[in-house]
């Protein structure tokens, strides 16, 4: 191995000093050792040829910190908490700081809601059917670091199921927060959510940073959606100024399922938006829209791909992003078409506004169909604000700094009008504008 | 009853502008006064446009010499969302579309700026629907246009009556009208037209830019003027659109390049 070898050496004796203190299942503790072994063998992945899923993010200051445990008792600014997020007296909601479970800022759901909602903390030992059934199934490891990172390291997160048929009433939200800290530190955020059969859920995670040092934020998200389940999903990327974030979502879609996702980024100093979706039973759908916003000397790399298995699925990709700055934001992936995937139906399309010249966006939408009865577009475009448009709105007396919040809400709208939560609406307008410094100046 | 008696609303003086360093307006001479209604004609490519979005502050154009005053005050040192705050309205020949912006926020947005720069009160949700419900009407403008985003998918008809939509609810002082009858048929026309009349008053002053001297026959100018190669040759009452209608412009441009040989 070439990587600098103390870094390595440092998760491999924090491996066994936690291995040491844990009682898990057999099955798990095998899980965590094959994972840290390819996680080992891997390495992150900071080759800059040859490395196509890494080609625009360079993870080098990554493999190149010694992060330590997060704090452990942190200030909590509550009062931030309440306005930066969606946070709502009704919804049910889970509460992680620094990578642990916060039952005091957590309003679980009781019993009889149609969902339960248990800190992995508290199941990991005794193990649990389903987790055994499901993790790290859909987030597989084997050729991916940080998800064999995660899968290696992490102690706590949420088990979401939702029985067959069950509609929960409320949606549910997930929040894991980076508190501040002195130095360097890592938490792995981990979720797994069953989906039973006809059952539907809406669910909101939210990733927040509160200090301005850098942190790691190695997060894994698998969803299941068992057959004929419809998941409603937001994911709030607002980590802090000086993180790197890792997140990966995994999707897996039995027939007849429907997932709507939205997605609101800001970027961080390194941000991975790292989606999959495999839609691997025919009749299901995936709906993923997202909308990035990066300033200053921000990254963001979204990186997305959907996996069309079987026949007579329809998937949409519609991203949009607001670059501000010397910022730098990419979209790629890919939308596979598998043999035998007859009928798909699928498009993407990346649009971007460029708000400085200084700022940069990678935009590579692509298609690979290996079937030939299939219905499949894409597209990527980038562009500045419009002279003519914002020179329309001057005219009628609206200030410059009003007009081009008017202008950069319209262009993200076509995205914020997917979201059909309207307390989660509103947070997003706020978030939008209060994510560029250039439109605070007019309240 | 004499014109200069009133206060002169717009005064250009030896007007030069253009656009990329070539000169279009060479020389404009106009003076407008609270009540009156100036007809600016002229053949395609004479300046008329350039002279109202040069009005209005359109950041493409430049100003290479002269003076413009708008109630006294220095117009071309405002930047345009001021120009327009102090009560010039340009409605737009190509009236431009804003994708997802919504039409009542956009009234919402411009209303609120306008009323605030006049030191009025901030409209209540209620009376700002009344209000905006009644300048749709009276532009034959359904209530529904409102959820739609601005100017996107109207046909050229219904631009045109949003331009005098807005010219009727932000009710400025001065309105600089860009070939708003050009692509009418004459039901619009004329309904335009009535906009035009209803916004027209004593303490209010248009400045109507056409190709065509037929909207002439629903607005009646007080003054009419013809500009040619970005100078203004001629200008006399309501009569010279009749001459124009009836002699083309040649014999006017003719007659201007002879002026200017002596």
């Amino acid at each position: 191995m070439t990587q600098a070898p103390p870094v390595y050496e440092t998760y491999a004796r924090r491996f066994r000093e936690l291995e040491a203190g844990r009682s898990e299942p057999d099955w798990l503790r095998e899980l965590r050792r094959e994972a840290l072994g390819r996680f080992l063998d891997l390495g992150f992945p900071t080759a800059r040829r040859g490395n196509e899923p890494w080609k625009y993010t360079d993870v080098g200051p990554v493999a190149r910190t010694v992060f330590g445990p997060p704090p452990a008792r942190p200030p909590l600014p509550l009062e931030r908490l309440r306005r930066t997020l969606p946070w709502r007296p009704t919804w049910r909601r889970a509460v992680f700081v620094g990578g642990r479970y916060r039952p005091e800022l957590s309003h679980l759901p009781a019993a009889g809601e149609e969902v339960t909602v248990l800190p992995l903390s508290r199941v990991l030992s005794q193990g649990d059917d389903l987790l055994e059934r499901h993790l790290a199934r859909y987030a597989t490891y084997q050729d991916d670091a940080f998800a064999a990172l995660n899968t290696a390291f992490f102690s706590d997160g949420a088990l979401v199921v939702v029985p067959d048929g069950a509609e929960p009433e409320r949606p549910l939200h997930l929040v894991f927060v980076s508190p501040e800290s002195e130095g360097p530190y890592v938490h792995y955020p981990r979720v797994l959510v069953v989906l039973g059969r006809q059952s539907r859920l809406r669910l909101v995670e939210s990733y927040l940073g509160l200090g301005d040092g850098p942190y790691l934020t190695s997060a894994v998200r698998e969803f299941y959606l068992g057959e004929g389940a419809a998941l409603e999903h937001y994911h709030l990327l607002l980590e802090g100024e000086a993180a790197y974030h890792v997140g990966q979502a995994r999707f897996y879609q039995e027939r007849d399922t429907s997932l709507r996702s939205v997605f609101f980024g800001r970027g961080c100093a390194i941000g991975r938006n790292d989606v999959r979706v495999d839609l691997d039973g025919p009749g299901s759908e995936a709906y993923l829209h997202g909308l990035y916003v990066t300033t200053g000397r921000q990254h963001l790399d979204n990186y997305i791909n959907i996996d069309h298995i079987k026949p007579h699925c329809t998937s949409r990709l519609f991203y949009r992003g607001v670059l501000d700055g010397q910022s730098h934001a990419i979209f790629g992936g890919t939308v596979y078409v598998r043999p035998g995937a007859q009928k798909t139906d699928a498009e993407q399309e990346d649009k971007n506004l460029l708000l400085s010249r200084e700022a940069e966006v990678d935009s590579k939408p692509a298609l690979e169909i290996y079937a030939d009865d299939v219905k499949c577009g894409h597209g990527a475009a980038a562009g500045a604000v419009a002279e003519e448009a914002l020179f329309y709105m001057l005219s009628r007396g609206i200030g410059p700094v009003l007009a081009q919040t008017l202008l950069i809400k319209g262009f993200a709208s076509s995205v914020l009008d997917e979201v059909r939560l309207p307390a989660l609406r509103t947070q997003l307008d706020r978030l939008l504008v209060d994510s560029l410094p250039r439109l605070r100046t007019e309240e | 009853m004499a014109g200069n008696e009133r206060e002169p609303v717009l005064v250009l003086r030896g007007l030069r502008a253009g656009i990329g360093g070539v000169e279009i307006l060479r020389g404009v001479d106009l003076t407008v006064h609270l009540g009156e209604v100036h007809a600016i004609m002229g053949p395609n490519g004479s300046g008329k446009s350039t002279l109202v979005n040069v009005l209005a502050g359109k950041p493409d154009y430049e100003v290479y010499a002269g003076e413009v005053y708008y109630r006294g005050r220095d117009l071309l040192s405002m930047p345009p969302d001021e120009r327009a705050r102090e009560g010039v309205f340009l409605a737009f020949q190509y009236p431009v579309e804003l994708p997802g912006v919504r039409l009542r926020e956009f009234l919402r947005a411009a209303l609120d700026a306008v009323r605030e720069h006049r030191g009025q009160e901030k409209l209540a949700v209620r009376d700002f629907n009344r209000l905006v419900q009644e300048k749709l009407r009276e532009m034959g403008m359904d209530a529904e246009f409102l959820k739609r985003n601005v100017n996107e998918g109207f046909s050229g008809g219904e631009k045109k009556r949003h331009e005098i939509m807005q010219l009727l609810l932000l009710d400025p002082t001065l309105a600089l009208l860009d070939e708003t009858d050009s692509g009418l048929d004459i039901d619009a026309l004329k309904v335009v037209a009535q906009g035009i009349n209803r916004f027209r008053g004593p303490d209010k002053a248009v400045v109507l830019v056409t190709h065509y001297q037929r909207i002439l026959n629903y607005v009646q100018p007080d003054y009419v003027h013809v500009l040619i190669d970005g100078r203004i040759v001629a200008s006399g009452g309501r009569e010279l659109a009749q001459e124009l209608e009836a002699k083309g412009y040649e014999w006017l441009r003719q007659a201007a390049e002879a002026g200017r040989r002596d």
